[in-house]
């Protein structure tokens, strides 16, 4: 067994007679910020879920910190989840509760913390995204870029190890989605945390990345820097950067 | 081209997942009732939403099911010559064994029950769901066991209002339509009234109510897809839990009611 935070082993998934993924194996190092990029619909997503067992593989194993999370039940379950933090595609806030509410929620539920000590690190998360006014507010007065700032506060509210980021700038202007970028970059560096984020914004993942895996076909089709990725001669690599429709990429 | 026996042995294979997924939430609700005393503000706050904002639809339609109760049963009584002091007895009788449980049940399905499993669908399909569990909080404590506690008490208590609603339409009917004195109908409905019945009529009203919150809730966690997704889980949540509650409702006829 490899010493990486999170360990990836021949995972695949098969959704009725779609298969997602096809053998995939990763190594996440702690501190590392990687992001893994592919089509629409390539499993990236699927493959971030299966990091907090929101999603089981069907063969294949993921570990966190040395330990195979399929063996955790209960409360262990439960205190894994806890050293993630995680920003969904949509931003995933809950409806029914004010924005500092969503902040909380986690460590509400802890119950190891005060209420004035709660209210003071949601102080502090959304003045970290820029978002002290709007605590008092319901999800559905903000807009995209505001909700994913939310989202990424509630996802530092308990100091988690690693940050998740599924698509954190689709939908979002392309300044907005600059100001998601450094606040990403930001975080990675002042939190001290390992982050992996799936995209298919190429301007996002040079931004944020250190490394950069590509999923295609269901398994990892290239995994480097940000530099090698920008000099690869691979063809499936270089089309999907280029934006190219022409190529070994079909488009389906 | 499928045989019939492929597609029905398929819609059999649905129909059994289905069934199994739902015991399985009923296992996981009981499984999380170990944590009630930490949720129990999410618990009073259900019983309001679900329980006390139905009262206003349970009594307009108590009235009028009490309302038809007695004004058919007079109808009855005129067909066999049966003499009319006895329908306080007919309708209360009735009400508090058969009208007041289920419809009062079928209703509730349909208003509680479907929104319920509109809000958890809707909750799936934008991730809301993913990103409790995410977050350490388990969906079945946080969300399920506080719907499901809110129909299992206030489906009983709203019976018990619409009994009392129900008579009194009766009531009302009787003495202005039908020419019976009040007297004559609730002295036939007090002698009639046994505490058994009323209890089994509770019993009823309570499975009922579970019924309603398990299939609601289960019907919303299964959601998959937009927003087409959640008005399928909708619509299904409202046939199955009617479906179950006749069902159920046949079994305790034999079971609490002998002949």
């Amino acid at each position: 067994m490899s010493d990486a935070l999170i360990g990836i082993e021949g995972i695949s998934k098969r959704f009725q007679t779609l298969e997602v993924l096809r053998g995939v194996d990763l190594d996440v190092n702690r501190g590392e910020s990687i992001v893994i990029i592919g089509q629409s619909g390539c499993g990236k997503s699927v493959l971030l879920k299966h990091l907090v067992r929101l999603l089981e593989p069907d063969e294949g194993a993921v570990t966190f910190d040395g330990v195979d999370i399929s063996s955790l039940t209960g409360r262990r379950l439960i205190e894994m989840r806890r050293r993630y933090g995680m920003l969904f595609q949509s931003a995933a806030l809950f409806d029914s509760l004010t924005v500092a509410e969503n902040v909380g929620l986690g460590l509400t539920e802890e119950r190891l913390h005060s209420k004035t000590e709660i209210d003071s690190i949601v102080r502090e998360k959304l003045d970290m995204v820029g978002l002290t006014d709007a605590r008092d507010k319901n999800p559905s007065e903000l807009s995209g870029g505001m909700r994913k700032r939310v989202g990424l506060a509630r996802a530092i509210a308990g100091n988690p190890e690693v940050l998740l980021y599924d698509e954190p700038t689709t939908g979002l202007d392309p300044i907005t989605a600059d100001m998601i970028n450094d606040m990403i970059v930001d975080l990675h560096q002042k939190l001290n945390v390992t982050s992996i984020a799936v995209t298919h914004d190429m301007t996002s993942a040079f931004k944020i990345a250190d490394r950069i895996v590509m999923l295609y076909d269901g398994r990892v089709e290239f995994d480097g820097s940000p530099d090698e990725v920008r000099n690869t001669s691979n063809e499936v690599v270089r089309q999907f950067i280029t934006g190219s429709a022409v190529g070994p990429i079909q488009v389906r | 081209m499928e045989s019939g026996l492929t597609i029905l042995g398929r819609r059999g294979v649905k129909f059994v997942t289905k069934l199994g997924g739902i015991f399985l939430m009923l296992g996981r609700f009981l499984v999380a009732l170990k944590e009630l005393p930490r949720s129990l503000g999410l618990v009073f706050d259900q019983l309001y939403t679900l329980g006390v904002k139905s009262l206003p639809l349970i009594i307009i339609i108590s009235v009028f099911v009490g309302a038809v109760a007695a004004w058919q049963a007079a109808y009855q009584f005129k067909f066999i010559g049966a003499p009319l002091r006895y329908l306080g007895q007919a309708v209360g009788k009735a009400v508090v064994i058969e009208l007041a449980p289920v419809l009062s049940a079928i209703v509730f399905a349909g208003r509680v029950g479907a929104g319920v499993t509109a809000e958890l669908g809707s909750m799936r399909v934008t991730e809301q769901i993913d990103a409790l569990e995410s977050m350490g909080i388990s969906p079945i404590r946080y969300l399920v066991m506080p719907r499901v506690l809110a129909c299992l008490f206030m489906v009983p208590l709203l019976v018990v209002f619409a009994i009392f609603i129900a008579i009194l339409g009766g009531l009302v009917v009787s003495v202005i339509g039908v020419d019976v004195s009040s007297e004559t109908f609730l002295n036939g409905f007090r002698n009639s009234f046994q505490i058994g019945d009323f209890i089994n009529g509770m019993i009823k009203a309570a499975v009922f109510g579970l019924i309603i919150g398990i299939v609601g809730c289960y019907e919303g966690f299964h959601t998959r897809g937009g927003a087409q997704g959640v008005g399928l889980a909708t619509t299904n949540s409202v046939v199955i839990s009617s479906v179950l509650i006749l069902v159920f409702n046949f079994i305790f006829a034999l079971i609490l009611f002998r002949v």
